[in-house]
């Protein structure tokens, strides 16, 4: 058998600058479609199965919010109706693990499969060199999975519009901050943002522990601790928390606390269930004992304003509604630069990675 | 291809890992042109060497240039040098077509005929997955998308351990094809003498991560009392203390 290969110049090496990055379009592809087309198709699932739900959802809205005479029986059963619509998806944990689930199953593996079946050694010793391998990788797949996020999260901008709506509290209409905890992070920037970041973790964490399922581990681990650090305690602090006495606050608002004051000082808990329990029951007309749940927002309302006519001053403390879009910037922005960071670390360890 | 370059120039070369030295005080010059087989027990460093030559490593000490100068790993390093490593590595779950594809993609020249028309010689069909194949079939389609390359330098390590007879011999066949016809200096690595005894024509004998023997064959027999390749070398290596006590 002949080998018909020549040889080439050594002058040829020398004047040749480095191969093209569009060479990795291709070979990105015929690696990696599995998880590209497995992220399309998850993500085109769920997309259609809220775009039905999503339907009904926003026809039993209009319905609510168009029915006359508001608080008539019809109305009332309306309002129930879409109230009760959906309760699994209205928290939006259920979703939540989207991100996390395509950053961490495209991610982790990306060097950690190279590096368990020891095919870095096939692919770090081609003419296209390990450093401008891993960037092309590294970053058209965290752009890939970034891309169908925020596309994604278009589709979920819309589902959850009916829950946003600021008037809904009047109608007795569920009314959700979008703030809460479960769905600030399916907005349109942090969703995606959100996504990247897992990719960039699950890619740093592949490299450095080599192993694909100990990776995906590490990458949930590390994932759940940070979106549980930054909604917890980190997103509370982007922007200082305004204080306030009025009591007509949106419900777009976010309310991190509350607390009454008299005189200029600050009541404790057990003192002031002391203090309303009394009020509170006086508020409470004379109605059958079933109907009474339905007086008890109303009820504490007069009461604390009640209280507020008699010394008492009632504080809270919160981020206003129109601080959604500049606390998405700042979420997304960070995360971006985490992510950056992480992936940048990661091309770094490949570089001096010695085998 | 000038004959008087040096494939490979180790200069005081050295590896350690965390406290042990796999590989020290390495020092060769490898003439082009030639089969150089790399031999030494099991743990000699063998493999850090090949590592260190293909710029998959760096060295802890010394340097190490390759093709008439060019830094180890290097662009032009690793344009000239197709390396094809212990048990072949290959993605499995990636078609052999798709293999030439991307093998193709990666490196500046590709002989795609070649390539093609090695494979259907071996029978090895282009829509099976390459983690389908037999042992012997994948160490060929590696070997198929190194030669395929058009390398000035092929490195190999232990490419045949792992390989039934007839499969080793074939697999030989084709990497001396490649040096007889095209002039490709090739560099592998074995414990097992028997096979390289044929192709070789230069030697490198490594225990204990130092160089103990270099040279061409036909010279070190000659210059040696020894009536065969293995026995210089099992001489060499009875000579060594530490090997002993292995």
């Amino acid at each position: 058998m002949t080998a018909q290969t020549r040889p080439a110049e050594p002058a040829e090496d020398m004047t040749l600058g480095p191969l093209p990055w569009r060479r990795m379009g291709g070979v990105i592809w015929r690696q990696h479609r599995f998880a590209l087309v497995g992220v399309a198709a998850l993500l085109g699932a769920a997309a259609v199965y809220l775009w039905i739900v999503g339907s009904s959802l926003h026809h039993a809205y209009a319905a609510a919010v168009a029915c006359r005479p508001v608080g008539s029986p019809a109305c009332q059963d309306a309002v129930n109706t879409f109230n009760g619509l959906d309760n699994f998806l209205s928290n939006g944990l259920i979703v939540q693990v989207l991100p996390v689930l395509i950053g961490t199953f495209v991610g982790a593996p990306l060097l950690a499969r190279e590096m368990e079946t020891g095919t870095f050694r096939y692919t770090w010793t081609q003419g296209f060199g390990r450093r401008r391998w891993t960037l092309a990788k590294l970053v058209a797949l965290g752009l890939a999975v970034t891309v169908a996020a925020g596309l994604f999260s278009l589709v979920l901008g819309w589902y959850y519009q009916p829950y946003f709506s600021t008037g809904n509290y009047a109608l007795a209409v569920v009314e959700l901050s979008p703030f809460n905890s479960g769905l600030f992070d399916l907005g349109r920037v942090t969703f995606a943002g959100w996504t990247l970041a897992a990719f960039a973790i699950g890619a740093l964490a592949g490299m450095l522990i080599r192993r694909v399922v100990p990776a995906i581990a590490a990458t949930l681990a590390v994932y759940a601790g940070l979106a549980f650090a930054v909604g917890g305690f980190l997103r509370e602090q982007y922007l200082t928390p305004l204080v306030t006495t009025g009591l007509n606050l949106t419900g777009s608002a976010w309310v991190l606390g509350q607390w009454w004051t008299k005189s200029g000082v600050t009541l404790s808990q057990a003192t002031m269930v002391q203090v309303m329990d009394p009020i509170f029951a006086r508020q409470i007309p004379a109605v059958p004992s079933n109907d009474v749940h339905l007086f008890k927002q109303q009820a504490l309302a007069s009461t604390v304003q009640y209280l507020t006519r008699h010394g008492y001053t009632y504080w809270t403390r919160y981020q206003p509604g129109s601080r959604f879009w500049p606390f998405q910037w700042i979420e997304g922005g960070w995360l971006l630069a985490l992510s950056v960071l992480l992936i940048g670390g990661t091309a770094w360890l490949v570089r001096r990675r010695a085998a | 291809m000038s004959m008087s370059m040096n494939v490979l120039e180790a200069n005081a070369l050295g590896k350690r890992y965390g406290g042990t030295w796999a590989l020290r005080e390495c020092s060769l010059q490898l003439p082009a042109g030639h089969v150089v087989a790399l031999i030494g027990p099991n743990g000699a460093g063998k493999t850090t060497l090949l590592n260190l030559a293909v710029g998959l490593a760096a060295p802890s000490a010394g340097g190490v240039t390759v093709l008439g100068g060019a830094p180890a790993g290097s662009p032009a390093a690793l344009d000239g040098i197709a390396f094809v490593a212990q048990d072949t590595p290959l993605y499995k779950n990636v078609t052999v077509a798709d293999m030439i594809y991307i093998t193709r993609s990666l490196n500046r020249r590709f002989d795609q005929a070649y390539a093609q028309a090695r494979l259907e010689d071996l029978g090895i069909p282009p829509r099976r997955k390459a983690g389908k194949l037999s042992g012997g079939q994948q160490a060929q389609l590696a070997l198929t998308l190194a030669l395929a390359r058009r390398p000035r330098l092929l490195v190999l390590d232990e490419p045949v351990a792992m390989l039934d007879p007839i499969a080793r011999h074939d697999f030989m066949a084709t990497v001396q094809a490649a040096a007889a016809a095209d002039g490709v200096s090739v560099l592998l690595s074995s414990h097992v003498l028997t096979e390289l005894q044929r192709v070789a024509s230069y030697l490198v004998l490594l225990a204990c991560g130092q160089v103990r023997l270099a040279g061409r064959i036909d010279d070190l027999l000659a210059a040696s009392s020894q009536p065969s390749l293995e026995e210089l070398a099992l001489s060499y290596l009875r000579e060594t203390p530490a090997e002993v006590a292995r």
